[in-house]
């Protein structure tokens, strides 16, 4: 593993599998009285979040703490529409007091890329823009592991805009890495553009219907979160449209359940419950939503482990 | 001082030029004295947990309780206590992934915890397994058992029951093989270090 | 009052005729050809090795001032174009304040010739503060001191039908073109910055598909057939673009094009660095683009190279890819990139070079005095370059106040050896002279 975890890309299979186990005996840590682990004390970890996010922010503040990590929170200005440093001159001062790590999370796409050229300390992606978000992608693996065994040969479909998703990007990387079968659902306005060379190139199957999917009972469903404002991009008609089409039902949950018993539903979080997902859905047993979030703590654990600890490349 | 060979993964290939100073039978002699030794110190098996430090001193820890069974009839709780995250020197090294802890149903809360492991040396493998432990409860008492201590402790660490004394030079390495493990026959080498 | 031998080089006639020999420069125009004895008191340039061509003319320039001074002036932007080879540049309306009164042009044409290194020929906006709705004082500009033929927006699309229709029949009275910077608004809004493919769909960046410029460009076509006017295509980046263009050509239709050496060299995929320096309105697109454009430059369909130059300050491009400046700087690299892409190969010729840099973009603009192959009579705005030369771009080095060049650190053959603006040179060995 290199020093900065930008994208999913970034992760060979060994690499992958190597946090994950990790991943697993921080969970164990998660379970105890003392929470704590020494192995990151005096590094100091700096959350950069540019763009809101509670859930992510908080989960890496934890994860950075039960290492014994210094964590601080600093919330990065807007763009660069309001006219203040620029965004090389805000992250080169941060580093400049000699920081381990950088945890980003950015409304453009590519921002931890580009940061990481600037910077000595080590990057960590924690969502740029429409682009990838690395940490989201492995612990959906690691819990749909938990649940379900190996993701060698498990089939998965990714379900709904998935044009402005990087949890989809990121997953559909590292569930491939892991050897899964990735199917996505999507309408049209809604898929990628260049989808289709992009498939190809990636061994990503591709379609508009999700009841056909649902009926041939794949192990794992990813609902993914629409934005309400897509509706009045144009992207959409009407909410009720996306739901009738392309929204996770009680109809199709039970669908769902007779073509596979075992069948989990993830979803990143925040839901929106009775647009893609219904309540049914998001509360009944094969929904993994809560493990989803539980798992991120030892996956960020797991990361800032690997990409701190040692010196140097992993043996 | 490295660890080179205690990390050894399983059936790692011998030096051919070492010597053996323990054979299958010293061993098992060792192991079955050292058995003993515990259950004379703690008048019984009452309130022992026996931790193995992955990897080799796992499955000496579960040798260990086999014996127990065998002398004293009493099923004596086995675990592992993994020390990757509590060591002094990760910052110097290349990161490790850390292997697994597994702490047997009763806990250690005021048990007598009886820490295994193949070699001893610096010490500061037990002092990290120290602080583990201190995360995990507050056991009544820790003591130590290893198969072999080469010398050499960079801290003030002593074991309470040792299979074989093995007076080394920094320059040797000791390696250990255990059936279970590695797949052949038990064995103790030193190998390297200036011709004798 | 001057008098400059050029002594050996080597010259294409339009038709591709090669020639050598010496040239005599004296009092702003070619006064001998052959084997000339150097007069007393004459400068005398040893020109054996290199090629002597018309000065560049460059349709499509940002010189930033009035209100960027901080990344470019009509001095320094003159300079850069004057070592780049050029004799003259057309200056784009979107400064601050938008050159769209005469007032603003005249302004521009005053400080160009103070600077006095190429002439800085200004643009007028087509609208009153680029805004799009009214149009600017069109007639005034024209009938300025500036003299102004070319009119663009550019920076925004001229979007409105209506507006644009209004404009061509404007200047179809004094033979005047709008450049049309192609860019449906609706289709690639202000956020498009990347190709719209799989690249854009991987990267997650604002995709800026090839519809929104042929629509322009199709469109733009039928009202200038409509009209009976000029119009003209800046920066065409994409192969449906063109083959749109090729078509209005093939109608009769008065629509020129013009194309960037970064559009001809660059691609779609350097965006995958998520580097500012590649960020530019067009986008870079993918090979199949290039090569059509390419195409397009050797069959004529394209008139022109032109560079639009586009300074930056560090802050305004180091910023998050989605939220940096577009553009590039072009002046000092736009004949290396075209001569190591396209010349040394031999795809193009070298009277087709300057067709493409000189002369043809000297018609577009109306400019008399430009873009005139070298002939006894012929006003003497040259360009001696090296072919065999090699320059190894370093962006600190560049004339431009500026840095965001895409081409720094790579090597390039062929260079620009001297500049002469008539009769005089403005540059020499990548250095201009001062005035």
């Amino acid at each position: 593993m290199n020093r900065h975890l930008l994208s999913s890309a970034d992760l060979t299979r060994d690499d992958v599998r190597m946090l994950l186990a990790t991943a697993s005996e921080m969970h164990e840590v998660q379970r105890r009285d003392v929470k704590k682990l020494p192995t990151l004390r005096g590094r100091t970890v700096i959350n950069l979040f540019f763009e809101d996010s509670t859930r992510t922010r908080s989960s890496f503040e934890i994860a950075g703490k039960w290492m014994s990590a210094d964590t601080i929170n600093i919330t990065g200005k807007g763009s660069s529409a309001s006219k203040g440093e620029s965004l090389r001159d805000t992250v080169r001062t941060i580093d400049a007091m000699s920081v381990d790590a950088i945890v980003i999370r950015h409304m453009a796409s590519g921002a931890a890329h580009q940061v990481s050229q600037w910077v000595d300390a080590s990057v960590i992606n924690a969502g740029d823009g429409t682009h990838e978000h690395p940490t989201q992608a492995l612990l959906d693996a690691y819990t749909i592991e938990q649940r379900l065994g190996n993701l060698d040969g498990a089939r998965v479909a990714i379900v709904g805009d998935l044009t402005h998703s990087r949890v989809f990007r990121s997953n559909a990387i590292t569930l491939r890495t892991l050897g899964a079968h990735v199917t996505l659902v999507a309408p049209p306005t809604l898929m990628p553009s260049g989808i289709g060379p992009w498939a190809t190139t990636d061994g990503l199957t591709l379609t508009d219907d999700l009841d056909a999917v649902l009926a041939s009972g794949p192990d794992a469903v990813m609902m993914l979160r629409v934005q309400r404002e897509r509706m009045s991009g144009g992207y959409f008609p009407t909410a009720r449209e996306y739901t009738v089409g392309f929204g996770l039902t009680r109809e199709r949950l039970r669908a769902l359940s007779d073509a596979n018993l075992e069948a989990v539903i993830c979803h990143p979080g925040p839901m929106n419950r009775g647009l893609e997902i219904s309540a049914d859905a998001a509360d009944a047993a094969q929904s993994l939503v809560l493990e989803q979030v539980s798992a991120g703590v030892a996956v960020r654990m797991s990361v800032l482990y690997h990409l701190l600890a040692g010196e140097g490349v992993a043996a | 001082m490295t660890r080179a060979d205690s990390t050894a993964p399983p059936g790692h290939p011998l030096d051919p030029s070492g010597r053996t100073v323990l054979t299958a039978s010293d061993v098992s002699r060792a192991l079955r004295r050292i058995a003993h030794e515990v259950l004379e110190h703690n008048k019984g098996a009452d309130d022992l947990v026996l931790l193995g430090i992955p990897s080799r001193g796992v499955e000496l820890a579960h040798r260990l309780a086999g014996l127990v069974r065998e002398v004293e009839g009493a099923e004596v709780p086995v675990g592992s206590l993994d020390i990757t995250m509590h060591r002094d020197d990760l910052r110097s090294q290349p990161t490790r992934a850390p292997m697994h802890t597994t702490i047997p149903p009763g806990g250690i809360d005021d048990r007598v915890v009886v820490l295994v492991d193949d070699v001893l040396y610096s010490g500061r493998t037990i002092r990290a397994a120290l602080d583990a432990l201190s995360d995990l409860g507050r056991p009544r008492a820790v003591r130590l058992a290893v198969l072999v201590d080469r010398g050499h402790r960079e801290l003030p660490i002593r074991a309470d029951h040792v299979g074989k004394n093995l007076p080394t030079s920094h320059s040797e390495k000791v390696q250990v093989r255990l059936a279970g493990f590695d797949g052949i026959d038990d064995v103790v080498r030193i190998a390297g270090g200036d011709a004798r | 009052m001057s008098t400059l031998l050029l002594a050996g080089p080597t010259w294409y006639a339009a038709d591709g005729t090669p020639g050598r020999g010496d040239v005599l420069l004296r009092d702003g125009v070619v006064a001998q050809i052959g084997t000339v004895d150097a007069p007393t008191g004459a400068e005398q340039v040893d020109a054996d090795g290199l090629t002597l061509l018309p000065g560049f003319v460059d349709l499509h320039t940002h010189l930033r001032e009035p209100g960027r001074e901080d990344t470019e002036t009509i001095a320094s932007g003159s300079r850069a174009a004057a070592v780049g080879g050029f004799t003259a540049v057309l200056a784009m309306a979107n400064t601050t304040p938008v050159t769209d009164t005469a007032e603003a042009a005249e302004r521009i044409l005053d400080l160009g010739r103070a600077a006095g290194l190429v002439d800085v020929v200004p643009v007028g906006a087509v609208t009153k503060g680029l805004e799009g709705a009214e149009l600017a004082e069109l007639g005034l500009m024209h009938r300025s001191r500036a003299g102004v033929q070319v009119f663009s927006d550019d920076g925004h699309c001229v979007a409105d039908g209506r507006v644009m229709r209004r404009a061509l029949e404007y200047v179809r009275a004094f033979g005047g073109v709008v450049s049309q910077h192609s860019q449906d608004p609706d289709l690639a809004g202000p956020q498009a910055c990347c190709h719209e493919g799989e690249v854009s769909g991987r990267l997650g960046l604002p995709g800026w598909p090839p519809v929104a410029e042929a629509s322009i460009i199709a469109r733009d076509a039928l009202l200038a057939e409509h009209t009976r006017s000029r119009v003209h295509v800046a920066h065409v980046s994409t192969a449906e673009g063109l083959d749109v263009v090729r078509w209005a050509k093939a109608r009769g239709i008065a629509m020129t094009a013009e194309v960037t050496p970064h559009h001809l060299a660059l691609g779609t995929d350097l965006l995958a660095g998520y580097d500012p320096v590649h960020k530019v309105n067009p986008p870079l697109r993918p090979a199949e683009d290039r090569e059509a454009l390419v195409e397009g430059l050797l069959d004529g369909t394209i008139d022109a190279v032109a560079t639009d130059h586009a300074p930056h300050a560090r802050h305004d491009k180091e910023q998050a890819f989605v939220d940096a400046a577009f553009g590039m700087l072009g002046l000092e690299t736009a004949f290396a990139v075209v001569h190591d892409l396209l010349v040394a190969d031999g795809r193009l010729g070298w009277a087709d070079l300057s067709r493409v840099m000189s002369t043809g973009p000297a018609r577009i603009a109306g400019l008399a005095g430009h873009g005139h192959p070298v002939a006894v009579g012929a006003p003497a705005n040259l360009v001696l370059v090296d072919p065999t030369a090699r320059v190894g771009v370093d962006r600190d080095a560049s004339q431009s106040l500026s840095r965001n060049t895409p081409w720094h650190g790579q090597t390039l053959t062929g260079t620009v050896h001297t500049t002469i603006l008539r009769g005089r040179v403005t540059a020499r060995g990548g250095e201009p002279t001062t005035c």
